[in-house]
């Protein structure tokens, strides 16, 4: 029988973690699923910290899981207002629609 | 770790801050209950709040202090820079705000959400460990993602808006990964903890790799914050779409803080380590220096001409903290606070930028400004030969201290790449006073008096005119802000 040991979360954190940064760079159709990403970005974060947490016998990994859970509360609604907002200017939501400022 | 029992005379060295998330709070509900918009109120409340914030920082007790169970750090380089983000704040609300009521967007929220960033700002530079700096970081990212698409019914403004917001989102989860690695590997979130720690590991030479890897996650999520090549695609878009008076707001004041953040972080934390984030950081701070004299040169808009010229000015501010010593931080201290004073100066002239009553922020529409507004464009002028670091002007001698430092620590190479990328830089500096003096206007731009932001332009000018004349106390303070954060190289 395998154990599940902290290797095993650190990697399932990662690769959700690439998941995201990925998500967010090669995605070329949808700003939600951007929004998604980050949030996945968010919680294998927090899978590392849970797993650390317990790995260490020490609280404040927890702790900061309960703080980067309420942030990330918080970002999810402003990203979502400042949405609604080039949604209402543009008509769309598409990736390749963000494209007025270029350098 | 102190008593689990709360004394209240730990809120003291918070004080600051307390009041200030406190005015904000009060001032939002003031703001909600006026009737028609109420900015000039809410403004003019809010610099009062900030200048009190700041006289309480300057009369507070500047000896070293940790409270709430460690989270929190008072010290004399914490409370410099709180001044000088303050400092910067005031000037960019009363650049703005004849600005705000020309564009319409005249909302009380602006200096409620400046105030917050405010907080956050301030929270960042006392953070004495990873869970306070996260908070902090965040509540200035949150507000300073609603102030760049504060422009509800434009474009721009909130393509801008959502840029900078999923890039900040990338470098908070960034900053994330890279805290849970140093957290896992290191067994703690405060910096004293983790200080020890590291310094134990690096005299048996055991350091662990993850330890490594997660601070250059956190040194890369700073770096988005700062915009140093090559995290700075946001900055240019940013700068272009966001309205101008935040656009000021964002090349002003938030650098500062994140530049007080990021040396907090490598000479506390992570100072047994300096090898390792020397390297990158030199990188950073090369790579910095040249993209932002050599991109600079093709802009045509002036905004986005100046967004290239403050990833520029991050390298030179980077270069003191790659030399690694107290003189490089105090020299890269007193850089942040040259440019913080220069470029409120310069968006004041990019603010008063109109033609027939409309914004326009193209470097062509500068042009005759020498016959229209003669003692705008001579301003101009001074402040451009301060940025491009023409002695006897303030910027000369910001550049000078940090390659002083540079040089004392035998970075040869750094140096002579930042004086060619700051000679490349200087073509688009002098290339505005070209346009105003040499070039013929179309049509000349628009004659208004705004009080406040001549005011911030006339003191701009006499700091970086004034300068020569008593270096001593700037110079002096940066260096004792500096042997704060390294009392070991004192």
């Amino acid at each position: 029988m395998l154990d599940i040991g902290l290797s095993h979360y650190l990697t399932l954190a990662a690769v959700l973690f690439t998941i995201g940064v990925f998500g967010i760079f090669l995605n070329r159709k949808n700003v939600i699923i951007i929004l998604m990403s980050i949030e996945m970005m968010l919680l294998s974060v927090n899978i590392n910290f849970v797993a650390f947490s317990s790995f260490l016998e020490d609280l404040s990994g927890q702790v900061f899981t309960m703080f980067v859970l309420t942030v990330a509360a918080a970002e999810a609604a402003i990203g979502l207002a400042i949405l609604v907002v080039f949604f209402r200017n543009k008509g769309s939501i598409a990736v390749d629609d963000i494209s007025t400022l270029k350098g | 770790m102190t008593a689990a029992v709360w004394n209240w005379s730990e809120i003291i060295p918070a004080l600051p801050e307390v009041f200030l998330a406190v005015s904000a709070m009060v001032l939002l509900v003031l703001g909600a209950c006026q009737k028609n918009g109420g900015l000039k109120l809410i403004g003019t409340l809010s610099v009062a709040a900030l200048a009190v914030a700041m006289v309480l920082t300057l009369k507070a007790d500047w000896t070293p202090v940790t409270v709430f169970s460690g989270q929190f750090l008072s010290d004399g380089f914490s409370s410099y820079m709180k001044i000088l983000v303050l400092g910067g704040l005031i000037a960019t609300i009363m650049l703005s705000m004849r600005y705000l009521v020309q564009e319409n967007m005249g909302r009380f929220e602006y200096p409620v959400l400046i105030l917050l960033a405010g907080v956050g700002m301030m929270i960042m530079l006392s953070a004495n460990s990873f869970l306070s700096l996260y908070v902090g970081l965040e509540l200035q990212s949150l507000s300073l993602y609603v102030l760049a698409a504060i422009r509800r019914d434009d474009a721009k403004s909130s393509e801008a808006g959502l840029k900078y917001f999923v890039l900040g989102a990338l470098a908070s989860g960034m900053l994330l990964f890279g805290i849970s690695l140093v957290y896992g590997y290191v067994g703690a979130v405060g910096f004293d903890a983790v200080a020890d720690t590291l310094a134990a590991a690096t005299a048996e030479g055991t350091v662990a790799p993850g330890a490594i890897i997660g601070m250059v996650f956190i040194l890369v999520a700073i770096a988005f914050k700062v915009s140093a090549v090559p995290f700075h695609m946001w900055t240019p878009d940013v700068y272009e779409g966001a309205p101008t008076s935040v656009t000021a707001l964002f090349a002003i004041v938030p650098k500062v803080a994140a530049i007080g953040l990021l040396m907090r972080l490598l000479f506390d934390p992570f100072v047994s380590l300096m090898p390792d984030w020397q390297q990158v950081v030199w990188f950073l701070s090369a790579a910095s220096m040249a993209w932002g004299g050599f991109a600079g040169i093709v802009q045509g808009n002036i905004k986005r001409l100046f967004a290239y010229s403050s990833i520029g000015n991050i390298g030179f501010a980077l270069v003191g903290i790659v030399a690694g010593t107290a003189d490089g931080v105090a020299a890269s201290i007193l850089y942040m606070t040259i440019y913080m004073i220069m470029t409120a100066g310069t968006f004041g002239i990019i603010m008063m930028m109109r033609r027939n009553g409309v914004a326009v922020e193209r470097i062509t529409d500068l042009a005759g400004l020498s016959k229209t507004h003669p003692a705008c464009a001579y301003a101009m002028t001074a402040l451009m030969f301060s940025m491009s670091g023409i002695p006897p002007l303030a910027g000369f001698f910001g550049k000078l201290v940090v390659f002083q430092a540079l040089i004392a620590s035998g970075f040869y190479v750094l140096a002579v790449l930042g004086l060619v990328s700051s000679v490349v830089a200087a073509y688009y500096y002098l290339r505005i006073i070209k346009v105003m003096f040499f070039d013929e206007a179309e049509a000349p731009l628009d004659r208004e008096s705004a009080p406040m932001r001549t005011l911030v332009l006339t003191l701009s000018i006499i700091f970086i005119a004034g300068f020569v004349l008593v270096p001593e106390t700037l110079m002096h303070t940066s260096q004792e802000a500096a042997a704060v954060l390294l009392p070991a190289n004192d």
